[in-house]
């Protein structure tokens, strides 16, 4: 099948969406993170591989906490980062995506790091700049509900940090899958690495339908869903959630899909607890789990730099 | 065109003669830095031969290499390992095969970012000639020339013995 | 002027007529057929061999942005009277705004225009609009185009108004609250790409309310642009206990179903959105027995509004020269014979529409379609006339094209013209 993030060599020179990257490149991507693990732990954390090249962080929606992850990652390969507040300012001025894509390209870009509201807005200008045949990269930074796969990526670095072995795996998902670009991407790279089950638990009203397609075992009650999981992926629950027909109330969500330790407790002894932040306590996650032996969450956030800068020294390659 | 022997030298013995050249130099206790892969195993030979007890560093200059632009990032990139100190102590690089002498060039810039060695030396077991950079090894075996579309490496086999083995690309 | 069209195969379903014989035309009007009319001698002779001659098709749904343009695209599409809808910019309230639009097109002379008067003012849904006056000044109908009446309250009585003066009320069935977050079926794909999803509930709950408010009218009802197979069961149900219920369904829907979106490609998104294979063989199944008719759904899109992420693009594609070829294809890969396939361009529309055209008989208006059902084209910017060139089937190999085509006798598209 026609895949727009690998050239014609099957390399990768977009990252898009973890959708159809064969396992190998994950692999390799993973692989690559774990040797700039070690950069990050230097006195002088900095190499020179993108030295010279402009990465512009194009955030059409806001979000300076993945933009500074970005940012971090681009300034550790000595690439020269621009940060691009575009929010609503460009389409304000009736400026369009792709107006707005050119103007960059006239400024020699090299990468672009991508957040958009709407879903697939990355391939609109992947597609364009194929099209208009500039040689300029594009790495999705979440769009719409479709896809966060740098975040997908940075949770299975976690999960092969503390499991080694994807093989064996029983991993659960839990909270607003619906609205969740996280969710999948991360169920994409569990299925792509071969984890044999993969659970989604939530209330029917943020379950998207057809996910037994996708390879995912639906629950609807925490007890039944977190049994001996080796691995619990909890989501953030939106504020705006709350307050439409999805949910009665912050509290009845808590009570029954919150992850406290009782819960957790029914999960293997080993379990490993991740969020990607930033986590809202007393919703979906008791600060005792947030806190406790089992989350791995800040140690997330230490892989996602290497995993972001292995993304983009990779497809800045291709 | 000058004739390869054949076969091709003894590369342990060429490591064992290599840690005889260095030996004088352990005065100024000096740590070993191997390049990834071919230069990481004779600097672990040299260890054992000079019976020195602390770990060698070993350096993969994937993230320092200057040809990023044409060829992309390399298909295995291992993690650099410096288990010591950098700042103030004379460090030994070993690699392989001294060719055009980007190799080294990136692994001196990717050492300095560990901090300010007090001298850094060159061991290699082969200089191909071919140089591009002002570079030299202070301790070399063989000099070797090879012809246009002959590549030299060396390979550890299962058992751990080092050889040179001929490519022709 | 007289046109003697000779060596043709002549197909009015209506007729029952499917074979090879010439056709005769004088002043406007069908004057023979197969026998030279007494007295008559051709002005003009065409030579149809290897074509297809049928009556001129009749688009139950075309969006005419540009009139000029949108009225040649349809002529060369073979379409001589289309149906237009009426979400125009100001929307079709006014009697004056459809004498306007019906007097431009016939200025024009190319096909003629059947608008369709907008059921409510402004087309939201709250107070009624002139219906009696707009049908005076040529509506056809009356409609809310792709938007709803969403106070069902304003919906009974728009409908027991119309049924006073046995006016027909066509209307799109989709939930206004099921769908109006949703740019896409929902199903796989839309679960996959994270794409807000539109439920077949929006299509099943409006057409569950507005067949039983056109029993308790008696209202003529036609349902437009079905996009699921429960939407098409219910219909037939309400056909089959005899009810006076009509449907059509866009030729894309018939063709195409929601993988078609790809990695969000924006062609694919249409209002209402397209389904999944199974709801796509329903609606194939569906006009291969002729309860639906089919027709263009032609929605021309500038560039601009279909290069952006896909549910920010405008839904809809350029249909009026690909209908023909596309219901040609539908026709091959349902087993549908040709005279049947042609019945739901022209004859089954007249018949919604009550009105005399779509057949050879003589007499009738010489709307007239010659067609070569052989030859291959490819839509491209360049070959498609309508300045909408937003369509899945860019530069894709169809079969049929039309190489002529008379509106009243009057020779309107002439493909050889345009170098086909």
């Amino acid at each position: 099948m026609y895949n727009p993030q690998l050239n014609s060599n099957g390399e990768l020179t977009h990252l898009l969406s973890i959708e159809g990257l064969p396992r190998d490149v994950i692999v390799h991507i993973l692989d690559t993170a774990a040797s700039f693990m070690e950069v990050s732990a230097r006195e002088v954390k900095k190499v020179p591989l993108l030295r010279g090249k402009s990465v512009f962080n194009l955030f059409f929606e806001n979000s300076t906490r993945t933009r500074t992850t970005f940012e971090i990652a681009a300034k550790r390969l000595s690439a020269d980062v621009i940060n691009l507040d575009i929010g609503r300012s460009s389409t304000a001025k009736g400026e369009t995506l792709l107006d707005t894509i050119d103007n960059l390209c006239a400024m020699h870009a090299n990468l672009f790091v991508v957040r958009h509201a709407s879903s697939g807005a990355p391939y609109l200008i992947a597609e364009h700049l194929t099209r208009v045949n500039r040689d300029i990269h594009v790495v999705n930074a979440g769009d719409g509900r479709h896809a966060h796969p740098t975040q997908g990526l940075l949770d299975m670095y976690t999960i092969r940090h503390y499991k080694q072995d994807f093989s064996n795996l029983r991993v659960a998902i839990v909270g607003d899958i619906l609205h969740s670009r996280v969710a999948r991407s991360d169920i994409h790279a569990l299925t792509t690495l071969g984890v044999p089950e993969v659970r989604a638990i939530g209330p029917q009203t943020l379950l998207p339908g057809h996910l037994d397609k996708l390879g995912v075992h639906v629950y609807h009650d925490m007890a039944q869903g977190l049994k001996d999981c080796d691995v619990v992926i909890m989501l953030r629950l939106q504020n705006e959630r709350m307050t439409g027909a999805l949910l009665p109330s912050a509290g009845e969500y808590f009570r029954h899909f919150g992850l406290t330790p009782e819960k957790l407790a029914l999960a293997k002894p080993d379990a490993i607890v991740l969020h990607p932040g930033p986590m809202n306590r007393g919703v979906e996650i008791h600060s005792a789990v947030a806190d406790g032996p089992h989350a791995v969450i800040l140690p997330q956030v230490t892989f996602g730099i290497a995993v972001r800068m292995a993304v983009m020294s990779i497809v800045a390659g291709n | 065109m000058p004739h390869l022997p054949n076969p091709l030298p003894d590369a342990e013995a060429q490591c064992r003669q290599l840690a005889d050249r260095i030996h004088p130099e352990l005065a100024k206790n000096p740590a070993l830095v191997g390049i990834h892969s071919g230069g990481a195993w004779i600097a672990e030979r040299l260890k054992e031969l000079l019976g020195l007890s602390e770990d060698i560093g070993l350096i993969d200059v994937s993230f320092y290499r200057d040809d990023f632009a044409e060829k992309g990032l390399h298909p295995q990139v291992r993690p650099t390992a410096i288990p010591f100190d950098v700042e103030g102590r004379h460090l030994i690089l070993v690699d392989d095969v001294l060719y055009t002498g980007r190799t080294t060039r990136a692994a001196l810039n990717e050492l300095f970012d560990y901090g300010r060695p007090a001298s850094v030396q060159l061991a290699v077991l082969a200089d191909r000639g071919g140089r591009e950079l002002p570079v030299a090894a202070q301790y070399c075996i063989w000099n070797v020339e090879l012809a246009e579309g002959e590549n030299l490496t060396l390979a550890q086999a299962d058992d751990g013995r080092l050889a040179w083995r001929l490519e022709h690309v | 002027m007289k046109i003697a069209i000779r060596n043709g195969r002549l197909i009015d379903s209506k007729h029952g007529l499917d074979h090879n014989a010439d056709l005769f035309i004088a002043d406007g009007k069908v004057a023979g057929i197969g026998q030279t009319p007494a007295g008559f001698s051709a002005d003009r002779s065409i030579d149809a061999a290897g074509c297809i001659v049928c009556p001129g098709l009749i688009d139950l749904g075309a969006r005419l942005n540009s009139i000029e343009a949108e009225l040649a695209a349809a002529v060369a599409g073979g379409v001589t009277s289309v149906v237009v809808p009426p979400d125009l910019d100001p929307p079709l309230d006014e009697p004056e705004l459809a004498d306007r639009l019906v007097h431009r097109a016939a200025d024009i002379g190319l096909a003629r225009v059947l608008p369709l008067g907008a059921l409510t003012i402004g087309l939201k849904g709250e107070r009624l609009a002139e219906l009696a006056g707009l049908a005076k000044a040529g509506c056809v109908a009356f409609s809310q185009a792709n938007r709803q009446v969403v106070d069902t309250e304003a919906l009974l009585r728009a409908l027991e108004y119309a049924a006073t003066f046995g006016f027909a009320v066509w209307l799109q069935p989709q939930d206004y609250w099921l769908s109006r977050n949703g740019i896409a079926h929902d199903g796989e794909v839309a679960s996959r790409l994270g794409l807000a999803g539109i439920p077949v509930s929006a299509e099943t709950v409006a057409i569950a309310t507005f067949l039983q408010l056109a029993r308790e009218t008696g209202v003529h009802l036609h349902l437009t642009r079905l996009s699921s197979a429960a939407g098409m069961k219910q219909v037939e149900r309400a056909q089959a206990e005899g009810q006076r219920v009509t449907c059509d369904v866009g030729i894309h829907h018939l063709h195409l179903t929601e993988n078609d979106i790809g990695f969000f490609n924006s062609q694919a998104r249409f209002d209402p959105p397209l389904r999944a294979q199974s709801d796509r063989s329903a609606l194939a199944a569906a006009a291969a027995a002729g309860t639906a008719a089919i027709c263009s759904d032609h929605t021309p899109v500038g560039a601009d509004d279909k290069l952006l992420p896909f549910g920010e693009a405008k839904p809809g594609a350029t249909g009026l020269e690909v209908l023909l070829p596309l219901t040609l294809k539908w026709a091959r890969e349902s087993q549908v014979g040709l005279a049947d396939a042609l019945a739901r361009l022209t004859a089954d529309p007249a018949a919604i529409l009550g009105i005399d055209a779509g057949h050879l008989g003589v007499g009738a208006h010489a709307d007239v379609c010659i067609f070569d059902p052989l030859a291959d084209w490819r839509p491209t910017a360049e070959t498609l006339v309508s300045k909408g060139k937003n369509t899945p089937f860019l530069g894709l190999e169809l079969q049929g094209r039309v190489r002529l085509t008379l509106a009243k006798g009057r020779v309107v598209f002439d493909g050889e013209r345009r170098g086909h």
